[in-house]
């Protein structure tokens, strides 16, 4: 067990009787906060049983009972859903709840008179999981259309594909003079009859992008499968009207089909992190704690007006932009600015909405809700960035742009000319033209190479979700880093301490855990991680002093951990920064009455890997920058440490997008890694970005891959894969237009027939697949010792 | 031969239903989640389920 949270959670777990979890379960759960204030919680709750707050998103059902859909944080795999079932269907009142492991989303049913809202949202809490309603916005509602349209477009080409090919067999085989005519025919005619919903239904996105390219003048490969796909049909049609030639509906829908699988797969990986709508709500609080004259009352968080007041305790999370009018704290500010240590607040300063308070309760005076909150800012920044990002020159399509139209051009000219010389001929010798050029290859080129690049990217913890990264990351000559919680950890850690006094090293350690052992502050969980519980001494008359550090009583002695200045004002030394060890860390001072006692050097220490990937970085010749908002000391230490020369530190959001943006201008190729959200912009603006597996919804949505292993090393081997990812485009559009090059002369001289142009065709396109197939192994991975 | 007039018909008929079924059933919501129906099958909460006298004697936990 990590924590109480897990503790609360196997316990209940196991009284359930749902220790199944424990054995299915594929991933780690995450590990629940402390399920403490369960009191302030069962208010917060309370609220979601109110009429006016249900009426948005709760349905009254015919026989009385009422359903909602809500949105649950916290399930990491197959297992957590099973729970989340049975545990809440175990619950009296609970008529119906189905979890949904792709969009983490519950419909609940349940009778008002046996339980409340409010009680299902606790025993989620219980088990470790938040639940919040569900509000859908217009665009998740486009997003769900979307797919369940492209499944329906998958449907009908696959199940009519299966038929066609079915009667295609008849036709192959008894070609000739084994079937008779009027059965050949008769099957035509069939195969006309399932190939229509292929055309006309399946591949409707393939013309519309075609059509919407014509009218953009910007030919993509769009235009020549639909030519292709709209060609082949029209001149079946033609030779079944006509009971000559031949027929290619077999050809048609089965490239539909194989087509609208890639599309359908890129959909979903598009989709599996794009949850934009309610990332940001997440951010923000559902409850407030208001003051009036009568006291405090619990009210939405979206009710707060300007000039309200309000009450925020530690550990809770700040609802709107406003200002301290009573108390002091420090406000952990590292949502926004990515910086990890809390800032110190007083009144008279402003605090920001989504940030949260750490350490004593404060009383706020709201100032800014809504749009014009500094979240709303960043996400307008957000959109700015998303228009001025660079568009990324796809090779594909520049070749399928000239390549469209010199077809085009040379089956117009070899028609005109077999039309004075053999006009009963000219129709079926264009045919074969268009036939043998057909883009099948050319445009399976990209499409197979990419896809099996981003299987095997998948299945080795880089999602991407964008259809240029594997071009662009090929192309990347910058690789530009945010600091905090991408090449570090993010968190603080005990790094060395030095004592100087006779006590040793594990004592003065076991004081300041004790010291720290009730507060929430980063600093003060550096030393929680490191102490076993039994070795917590009891300490009395603990006083937190705000930005200074903590005092306490232990074993009748009177103790001081904090700033150096603050620690030693009661012995006979006065110690400060200048006496700590050096500046590599951040250093603490624990102190008796009489003397000091010990150091304590804090860093956020760099990832395991960081260093041996930005050593690999530069060996393959790339540009590493390290952008970050935090100015302090430690700054220069890590660039130190992984060899990164070009540091920029201290930027707010807003510079480092300009950073970016100039780095852009001057033609450099880049690539940003990044986590929070001061880096959301960053993400957006940049040509291609890269958000760690921890990074928050949002920033996951905005970047154009997500590294879900958090193993940096994954980095420079996508970058390889990448590469050779292009290389094998590269040789298949080459032996595309090889293969071109050989037929086309051959069929415009009228020496191929349509039959042998199709076998032609077929042919060079599974080339093009086995080639690309390839990329299904990552190559030699370089291992981490 | 004459068979396939008859046959072939059929085929596309049955085709169509087929159609008809996904797309009820995309429509309905059955094909949201493609992702947990995988698993469930692996949960051994079937215990009501198995009639009394077919059931094996209780191992322990871990010998499964």
């Amino acid at each position: 067990m990590c924590c109480p949270g897990c503790q609360a959670v196997a316990q209940v777990i196991a009284d359930g009787g749902l220790e199944n979890y424990y054995k299915h379960r594929t991933s780690e759960a995450a590990s629940p906060d402390a399920l403490s204030a369960t009191e302030q919680l069962r208010a917060e709750y309370a609220l979601y049983d109110h009429q006016s707050v249900q009426q948005h998103f709760v349905a009254e059902q015919a026989d009385g009972s009422k359903q909602a859909t809500l949105v649950i944080e916290g399930i990491t795999c197959a297992a957590c859903v099973w729970l989340l079932e049975h545990h809440l269907s175990s619950l009296k009142g609970v008529i119906q709840a189905n979890v949904n492991l792709t969009n983490h989303r519950a419909r609940i049913q349940w009778d008002e008179q046996h339980i409340k809202l409010s009680d299902i949202f606790i025993a989620m809490h219980n088990i470790g999981y938040q639940g919040h309603p569900y509000h859908p916005d217009k665009e998740e509602q486009l997003l769900e259309q979307e797919t369940k349209r492209a499944m329906r477009r998958l449907g009908i080409a696959g199940v009519f594909t299966m038929q066609i090919m079915m009667l295609a067999v008849a036709l192959y085989t008894g070609a000739g003079d084994s079937l008779d005519a009027n059965y050949e025919h008769f099957i035509r005619w069939a195969s006309l009859v399932l190939a229509t919903p292929v055309v006309v239904y399946a591949s409707k996105p393939f013309f519309q992008a075609a059509l919407r390219d014509l009218r953009t003048r910007h030919l993509t490969m769009d235009v020549p499968v639909s030519i292709a796909i709209g060609g082949a049909y029209l001149a079946s049609i033609w030779a079944t009207l006509t009971a000559s030639g031949e027929v290619y509906y077999d050809s048609v829908s089965m490239f539909t089909f194989f087509l609208l699988i890639g599309r359908f797969l890129e959909m979903k990986a598009r989709h599996r992190t794009g949850k934009a709508g309610n990332a940001l709500l997440n951010l923000l609080p559902a409850s407030a704690l208001l003051c009036t004259d009568e006291g405090e009352t619990i009210v939405a968080a979206n009710e707060l007006q300007q000039g309200d007041q309000i009450l925020v305790k530690p550990g809770h999370t700040i609802p709107a932009d406003a200002v301290i009018i009573q108390g002091s704290s420090s406000i952990d500010e590292s949502a926004l600015t990515g910086e990890y240590l809390p800032l110190t607040k007083r009144e008279g300063d402003n605090v920001v909405g989504g940030t949260i308070n750490v350490e004593n309760p404060i009383r706020l005076e709201v100032t800014q809700v809504g749009a014009s909150s500094q979240l709303s800012a960043i996400v307008r920044l957000l959109e700015r960035a998303h228009d001025e990002k660079p568009k990324v020159a796809r090779l594909a399509d520049k070749v399928s742009g000239y390549f469209v139209i010199a077809v085009l051009i040379i089956a117009a000219s070899v028609g005109l000319f077999w039309w004075q010389t053999e006009p009963e001929n000219a129709f079926w010798i264009t045919l074969s033209v268009l036939v043998v050029t057909c883009p099948c290859a050319l445009s399976l080129a990209t499409p197979t190479a990419l896809t099996a690049a981003t299987g095997t990217l998948r299945q080795h913890g880089l999602l991407i979700t964008r259809g240029h990264v594997l071009e662009s990351l090929a192309k990347a000559t910058h690789i530009v880093f945010d600091k905090t919680g991408t090449l570090t950890e993010g968190n603080l850690s005990l790094q060395e301490s030095k004592t100087l006094s006779h006590l040793s090293a594990q004592q003065c350690i076991e004081i300041a855990a004790s010291l720290e052992a009730h507060s929430e502050h980063p600093i003060a969980r550096a030393f929680h991680k490191i102490t076993a519980p039994r070795s917590i001494l009891a300490a009395q008359q603990l006083t937190n002093h705000v930005g200074l550090g903590l005092e306490g009583i232990i074993d009748g002695q009177r103790f001081f951990i904090g700033k150096p200045q603050f620690a030693s004002q009661h012995c006979g030394q006065h110690l400060d920064f200048s006496d700590a060890p050096d500046n590599r860390c951040q250093w603490l001072l624990l102190a008796d009455e009489t003397q000091p006692l010990a150091w304590f050097g804090l860093t956020d220490p760099a990832r395991k890997q960081a260093a041996q990937m930005i050593g690999q970085l530069n060996q393959m010749g790339l540009e590493v920058q390290m952008l970050t908002g935090d100015s302090s000391a430690a700054v220069g230490h890590i660039a130190q440490q992984l060899q990164i020369d070009s540091v920029i530190s201290g930027v707010s959001p807003a510079e480092k997008l300009q950073h970016i943006q100039q780095l852009q201008a001057n033609g450099a190729q880049l690539l940003m890694v990044g986590d929070g959200i001061n880096d959301i912009p960053v993400l957006a603006g940049a040509q291609t970005s890269i958000a760690m597996g921890s990074a928050t919804d949002l920033a996951k949505t905005n970047a154009d891959a997500v590294l879900i292993s958090a193993e940096l090393m994954r980095l420079p081997q996508a970058l390889k894969l990448a590469k050779r990812t292009r290389a094998n485009i590269r040789q298949n559009l080459s032996w595309a237009l090889f293969y071109n090059l050989i037929a086309l002369p051959l069929a415009a001289a009228g020496m191929i027939a349509p039959w042998m142009a199709a076998i032609g065709m077929s042919v060079s396109s599974l080339v093009v697949v086995g080639n690309a197939l390839r990329l299904t192994k990552l190559g030699r991975p370089d291992r981490v010792e | 031969m004459a068979i396939i007039y008859l046959l072939i018909p059929i085929a596309i008929i049955l085709a169509s239903v087929a159609i008809w079924g996904f797309f009820w059933s995309v429509n309905a919501g059955q094909l949201d989640d493609l992702e947990s129906p995988a698993h469930s099958i692996l949960y051994d909460d079937d215990e009501h389920l198995i009639p009394d006298d077919a059931k094996q004697p209780k191992t322990t936990d871990k010998s499964e």
